[in-house]
């Protein structure tokens, strides 16, 4: 059986378990739509929140950023992780409990104003667009690159897939198979890891070898790293030559941004009360734990792998015999380059360009001690994708780590949909602008949002050829989540003086700033010696979050408090089990709990 | 809703909510911004293992003790509501 089968054999039956999913669960009200009918298992929408959270980026690209950054990477560590200890202590469980549908309900409810709700819909709508860009495009790659087929069509065929659970089944749709995503993602991700982790430390348990000794070296696998990357002219895996006073604000930005995006927030909305969405909270973090621990692992590993087999090896042209030169190369006792990296060339995520005509293939640092110019140029997501080659796993690994990408960029997908989708059809049109609209011709609008989306998104990822998986997407949609609708969802919790006026100041505030702050650093002066504080597009919805708060504050201490019954139901989600329904926007849809 | 809280016992309920919160939430900077950023030049000069200390909080500890905090949080919570009659 050879590696192609495999890996038709594996995205084809995931995909028809997928579809199985989405039939079996399709939504029959709005209520089953938005939030899966609010009675997911704690357990189980962890596991579907960390399938939501973790996309193509953290599967394909992350663990390749960290091999490159070395200790620059944990911002994506901790950030991506810690964001749920701020979701789980100060919005999720009274969000929950508060009841409603989407972000953008809560933000207009909450702050009685169309105008703060149609704010928070464009920031929710931006945010999601932007993130999902990125993940139709992994669809794209993974199916060019593994199956041959046209990158176009790789995203025409994601497209039908998630159209089928997320049009049809909705948010309960899209919990169950995002799952079963969780589970061949996982599966796929520490396979491989585990693997490697026994080749390159002799442990078993990637997290051990990370910290363990090299095999039969006498050193510590870290030491060793070190060792060979400043060997070669590269700064210290454990060190980074990014500002300390950028890495905080880069870890804060993306926590922050993770604890006010829309698609992770509504996911605590599927289950039954404030004290479920607490301990779904930690679950999913368990989860999501399970790959950021071994990220890091897999990264150095990688590193290592990649120096050991690449460097110093001697190239084998498209039109020679592979086999005939390999051997002529061993037995003038020299280092032929590997297989792999001849399968992986045509995909363009390797270069090689021989600056000094030796035909060997020298890998250096910018600091090369022996003055060697490097002549490799591999891409971030190679690591991911070619490490069962290089540890010389069987075809079928492989295989399932393409079934893996697809699931992580999927699931991800749907989550976005489901906000795209109900920003439209229930914040716009219900709330806003039809508010006479009954329950079935919702469901119906929501289902054609869905599907308006789906092919929007679509579109973005073909024609977004420039937006990378992580570099832009991170800046923009986790900037824009941590200024714009961290502020106003915080305060509208934990201060009940915080009024409309001030949640419009601070929600403008912060889209304006960290829009233009990432616009112009990234795309019109890139230059870094202009930042703010010295602070990286990255790193600035931290600093624009409070500036955000602030002038919310102060605008908000400037007009009148909101009105008794707001105030009224701002101590009421404070305290689970006791929502009764406050003005007339509340009436007709206050929450019922189903126990 | 027939056994709301009384008014009290919602207040302290409250109270005892933030306090909880902020205390887990030093924790939370500690190790991550803590440990993994601001002091890891000083916590690197120990080792865990085969990694400098202020490394492995970074990429790894501080993971480990974030879902330690949820969990630690949930059950806090739920002693709460039992000790204040709230329905959680």
């Amino acid at each position: 059986m050879d590696q192609t089968f495999w890996t038709y054999f594996f995205v084809a039956t995931t995909f028809a378990l997928y579809i199985g999913i989405a039939i079996w669960a399709r939504a029959g009200s709005t209520d089953d739509f938005y939030v899966a009918g609010h009675d997911v298992h704690p357990t189980v929408n962890g596991m579907a929140t960390a399938a939501d959270w973790m996309s193509a980026a953290s599967f394909l690209s992350m663990a390749g950023l960290i091999a490159f950054m070395g200790y620059g990477g944990s911002v994506y560590l901790m950030g991506w992780t810690g964001g749920y200890v701020l979701l789980a202590l100060l919005l999720a469980p009274f969000l929950r409990e508060f009841g409603k549908f989407t972000v953008p309900d809560f933000v207009g409810d909450r702050y009685y104003s169309t105008t703060a709700r149609v704010i928070a819909v464009i920031c929710a709508l931006f945010v999601s667009f932007t993130y999902i860009a990125g993940q139709m495009k992994g669809v794209g790659v993974a199916f060019s690159g593994f199956l041959g087929v046209p990158f176009e069509w790789g995203i025409i065929i994601g497209m039908v897939i998630v159209f089928f659970y997320a049009v049809l089944g909705g948010m309960k749709g899209v919990t169950y198979t995002q799952v079963a995503q969780y589970c061949v993602l996982i599966f796929a991700y520490t396979v491989p890891a585990i693997f490697m982790s026994i080749i390159i430390t002799g442990n078993p348990v990637p997290q051990l070898g990370f910290i363990g000794e090299a095999k039969g070296e006498g050193i510590s696998m870290l030491a060793k790293l070190n060792q060979v990357v400043t060997d070669l002219g590269f700064l210290e895996y454990t060190q980074t030559n990014k500002t300390t006073f950028d890495v905080f604000c880069i870890t804060a930005a993306l926590m922050f941004g993770t604890a006010g995006l829309p698609h992770v927030i509504i996911r605590f909305f599927t289950v039954k009360s404030a004290g479920a969405a607490r301990v779904s909270a930690g679950w999913a973090l368990v989860f999501i734990a399970l790959l950021y621990t071994t990220a890091p692992a897999v990264g150095a590993f990688a590193r290592i792998n990649f120096i050991d087999t690449v460097n110093e090896s001697t190239y084998i042209a498209d039109d020679e015999d592979y086999d005939a030169r390999a051997a002529e190369i061993t037995a003038d006792g020299g280092k032929p380059v590997p297989t792999w990296y001849k399968d992986w060339e045509s995909t363009g995520l390797l270069d090689y360009e021989d600056k000094n005509g030796d035909g060997v293939m020298q890998y250096r640092g910018p600091n090369a001690p022996d003055g060697v110019e490097n002549e490799v140029s591999p891409n971030n997501d190679i690591f991911v994708l070619a490490n069962p080659q290089i540890a010389n796993l069987p075809g079928w690994v492989i295989g399932l780590v393409v079934a893996g990408g697809l699931a992580a960029a999927l699931s991800t997908a749907a989550g976005l949909l489901m906000v795209i989708s109900s920003a439209v059809s229930h914040d716009l049109c219900r709330r806003t602008l039809f508010k006479s609209m009954n329950d079935k011709t919702e469901l119906r609008v929501a289902r054609g949002a869905a599907a308006g989306a789906v092919l929007a998104a679509g579109l973005l990822g073909i024609f977004s050829n420039d937006l990378g998986f992580v570099a832009q997407v991170v800046a923009f949609a986790f900037g824009l989540a941590a200024a714009s609708l961290f502020p106003v969802i915080f305060l509208g919790i934990f201060w009940k003086r915080m009024n409309k006026e001030g949640a419009i100041a601070a929600m403008l505030t912060g889209l304006v700033t960290t829009f233009g702050y990432i616009y112009w650093f990234k795309f019109v002066d890139t230059a870094s010696a202009n930042w703010l504080f010295g602070v990286s597009p990255e790193g600035i919805g931290f600093v624009f979050m409070w500036l955000a708060a602030a002038v919310g504050i102060g605008v908000a201490l400037a007009t009148k408090a909101p009105p008794q019954d707001v105030q009224d139901l701002v101590e009421d989600i404070r305290v689970p089990g006791t929502r009764t329904a406050h003005g007339t926007g509340d009436a007709d849809m206050a929450p019922l709990r189903s126990d | 809703m027939d056994d709301k809280p009384s008014a009290e016992n919602s207040k302290a309920y409250w109270k005892a909510t933030v306090r909880l919160t902020l205390g887990l939430l030093s924790i939370w900077f500690i190790v991550s911004y803590g440990a993994g950023i601001l002091f890891r030049d000083f916590l690197d000069q120990v080792s865990i293992g085969g990694a400098p200390l202020g490394f492995w909080f970074a990429q790894q500890g501080s993971i480990y003790v974030f879902v330690v905090l949820i969990f630690i949080y949930c059950w806090a919570m739920a002693r709460l509501e039992r000790k204040y009659g709230v329905k959680g």
